[in-house]
């Protein structure tokens, strides 16, 4: 009783059944990916910032996150945090060396940063997440979270080479926590916290080209020679006067992982800033093109498919033919 | 050809005996330790138990309990593969026991994702079209890891069958079977190596020592040793313990083919180094290299113990199969746990609970093996067998 039919009946269910794999019908290798039109997003410059952290107090209250405790060697201190975490998005972290006495400078110097999300233009958390929990916004480019599809598989914490994504291990009912570049304060006109109550504008917020030119702009000036900074968001009214920088010459996050977002000027190298060294290369758009190589729209999965069953078909006869099978074993 | 004259396969027996000893009590108690451990994981959060964090949010449940124990549990697609698709007769009583291992292993690792996952409760939403992100390879392989442990209930059904004595639906599914045999070669195919693939978008996360576009192969070939591995293992321990005579020649055959993947494996990921040019870094001392070096030693273990005249004897194939399984655990664990380096300040070694949680998995697999083997026909019916499967 097994003709040809039982068989093609049972590669047909197989087909089916290798269908619920992970399939892809995009193109192959897939190539880099491009800044959204409208892409939104933040410029650091660490020469401005004077260390005050009004950023991570009206981060907080913007994204209504709790207080965080934190036990220093002198004292303990409430919304002191020193690093991003479940429950903090945004820090100003702090260099320094010998006396720590001159701004910018490598030696006896001090120097800010500032961490957060970088909103990769082709994210690995994006890339990683199995149930599009991390979308990447088509228009604005910001990389936001909806705690309602996520799983808590924390494969977004593993894979950001900036170690942004963060998540609540201390609760039975966790979350992922990243900034989202305060989008939801976008339909009251307003926009990132961090930048809208900076003082000195070294956390500026805007469209991404305005930006790149913008740091074209400081990069052009005489360090020490006075000059007009915008503050808050660029084109706006509001500006601060202060003292062109000296900056190194690289822009961290101009190239890191195919280009990010949020983008970062500094005086003293960016090593020294625990800024991670990454290649240009995104690693999403490898591991996807991989990926796509191998499934190929499952001509390859479904071909391999065919073949064991057909092999598994000749060899799994029923036992009363004792015989051999008829040559060709087609029928 | 030749093959199809073979005897068919005898028949499989349950080996009866009285379940309760003392072994399995300790099994028991380990079980119930590890369930006690996983309540407070669910009450209080992963925090809790485990030594977790935004550094390593990936611990031992992760590298040990899925990646591990589903590479362990590829004896059972190894051996189908072997009996069924290259037609190796000879081999079919190591099927059922091999089935059973891999099915338990695949349970395990799904049910130690539910303890990992931080919201649990929403774990079915890689199921739906609607939630579906198909760029990540954690999807695909969620998915194929579901379709596959299915998959190995329908391969076992003849047992449980059997047992039921329902000869007609017997039939019925033995007809199909062989459409079953192919999906469970094809899903953990894909799936051990994308094991390896999820690895990739980490970047340079992952030491360039293992970093490459070649981890999909590299997990694939040894899994298939951890799996030819685990089968022998599995019976030489199941003949001592009952003492029942050790199927010397079948074991010793699986693993020249364990010792062919070994030596691919190895020679794979030297070209592959040596292509990318990190040959170099294997001379550096630090603790990654030196890894690298004792895993490199127990894949070529394997080559080495398994050839010349010598190469039949039992213990030399029961050391070469533990080899084998130990440096493909090894390199799992590398791979995933120290070659993962998201910058200074972070460090992770699993906790208390993390271990005793993961010892409480595989002591219920040791547990649930032994009842299944004394109530259902998994193992050979003893009598006339190593005739049958004797001349080569």
């Amino acid at each position: 009783m097994l003709t040809r039919r039982t068989m093609l009946r049972g590669l047909a269910g197989g087909a089916g059944a290798v269908a619920a794999t992970p399939l892809c019908r995009e193109a192959q290798a897939r190539g880099a990916r491009h800044l959204p039109d409208g892409a939104l997003g933040l410029l650091f410059d660490g020469t401005l910032c004077i260390g005050c952290r009004a950023c991570m107090a009206a981060c907080k209250e913007a994204n209504d996150l709790p207080a965080e405790h934190t036990a220093l060697t002198i004292g303990n201190y409430w919304d002191a945090p020193l690093d991003i975490s479940g429950e903090t998005l945004n820090v100003i972290k702090c260099y320094r060396e010998g006396a720590g006495t001159k701004k910018d400078e490598v030696k006896d110097g001090f120097a800010f940063t500032k961490v957060s999300c970088m909103h990769c233009v082709d994210p690995s958390c994006v890339s990683a997440c199995p149930v599009s929990a991390m979308t990447k916004d088509q228009v604005t480019g910001v990389v936001k979270y909806n705690v309602d599809a996520c799983i808590g598989c924390r494969y977004c914490v593993a894979a950001c080479p900036f170690n942004v994504p963060r998540f609540t291990f201390d609760t039975p009912d966790p979350h992922i926590s990243k900034c989202q570049l305060c989008y939801h304060r976008a339909v009251d006109g307003k926009y990132a916290a961090c930048a809208e109550v900076c003082p000195t504008g070294a956390t500026l917020f805007g469209p991404v080209i305005d930006l790149k030119a913008e740091i074209a702009r400081r990069r052009a000036l005489t360090p020490g020679a006075e000059t007009t900074y915008p503050r808050g968001k660029i084109g706006g009214t509001d500006t601060y006067r202060g003292a062109a920088g000296r900056y190194v010459a690289r822009t961290y996050g101009e190239h890191e992982i195919g280009g990010t977002q949020v983008m970062h000027l500094s005086g003293v190298p960016f090593e020294l800033l625990n800024k991670p060294k990454l290649p240009s290369v995104a690693p999403a758009r490898i591991s996807e093109s991989l990926q796509h190589a191998i499934y190929n729209n499952l001509i390859a999965p479904l071909g391999f498919l065919g073949a064991l069953a057909l092999l598994a078909w000749r060899n799994m006869r029923p036992k009363r033919d004792a015989a051999p099978p008829p040559t060709g074993g087609g029928s | 050809m030749s093959a199809a004259a073979e005897p068919r396969p005898d028949e499989a027996a349950p080996i009866g005996g009285r379940i309760w000893s003392p072994f399995i009590g300790v099994l028991a108690l380990l079980v119930g330790v590890a369930g006690a451990v996983i309540a407070v994981r669910f009450l209080r959060g992963l925090g809790a138990v485990t030594n977790l964090s935004d550094g390593y949010p990936w611990g031992l449940w992760i590298a040990y309990d899925d990646v591990i124990g589903s590479a362990l549990g590829a004896s059972g697609f190894t051996v189908a593969f072997v009996v069924y698709i290259l037609n190796r007769g000879q081999y079919h009583p190591m099927v059922r026991p091999a089935l059973l291992t891999a099915l338990f292993g695949y349970l395990l690792a799904g049910a130690s994702v539910v303890i990992d996952l931080g919201r649990y409760w929403d774990f079915w939403h890689v199921f739906l079209p609607r939630y579906a992100q198909w760029n990540s390879v954690l999807l695909g392989v969620s998915l194929c890891m579901t379709a596959y442990t299915l998959v190995l209930f329908l391969e076992l059904m003849p047992v449980v069958l059997e047992k039921l004595g329902w000869k007609r639906t017997r039939q019925k599914i033995d007809r199909l079977l062989f459409v079953v045999v192919a999906i469970g070669v094809v899903l953990p195919t894909i799936h051990q190596a994308s094991l390896g693939s999820m690895l990739l978008v980490f970047g340079p996360q992952i030491d360039p020592l293992y970093q490459t576009q070649l981890l999909p192969v590299l997990f694939l070939s040894s899994t298939m040793g951890m799996g030819l591995a685990a089968v022998v293992i599995e019976s030489s321990v199941t003949s001592l313990a009952l003492r029942r005579p050790v199927e010397r020649e079948l074991l010793t055959k699986l693993m020249k083919v364990g010792q062919v993947v070994a030596a691919a494996f190895v020679v794979a990921r030297f070209i592959d180094l040596a292509v990318r040019g990190q040959l170099g870094g294997l001379v550096v001392a630090r603790p990654l290299v030196l890894l690298f070096w004792i895993e490199t030693a127990l894949f070529a273990a394997p080559v080495v113990l398994l050839w010349g005249p010598a190469s039949h004897r039992p213990a030399r194939v029961f050391v070469a199969a533990m080899a084998m399984a130990v440096a493909g655990i090894l390199y799992r664990l590398d791979a995933y746990l120290v070659a993962y380096d998201t910058g200074a300040g972070w460090h992770y070694f699993p906790s208390l609970g993390e271990l005793v949680v993961t010892i409480g998995l595989i002591a219920f697999e040791i547990l649930a093996f032994i009842i299944a083997i004394r109530v259902l026909p998994v193992l050979p019916k003893l009598g006339g067998a190593r005739a049958a499967a004797g001349p080569a």
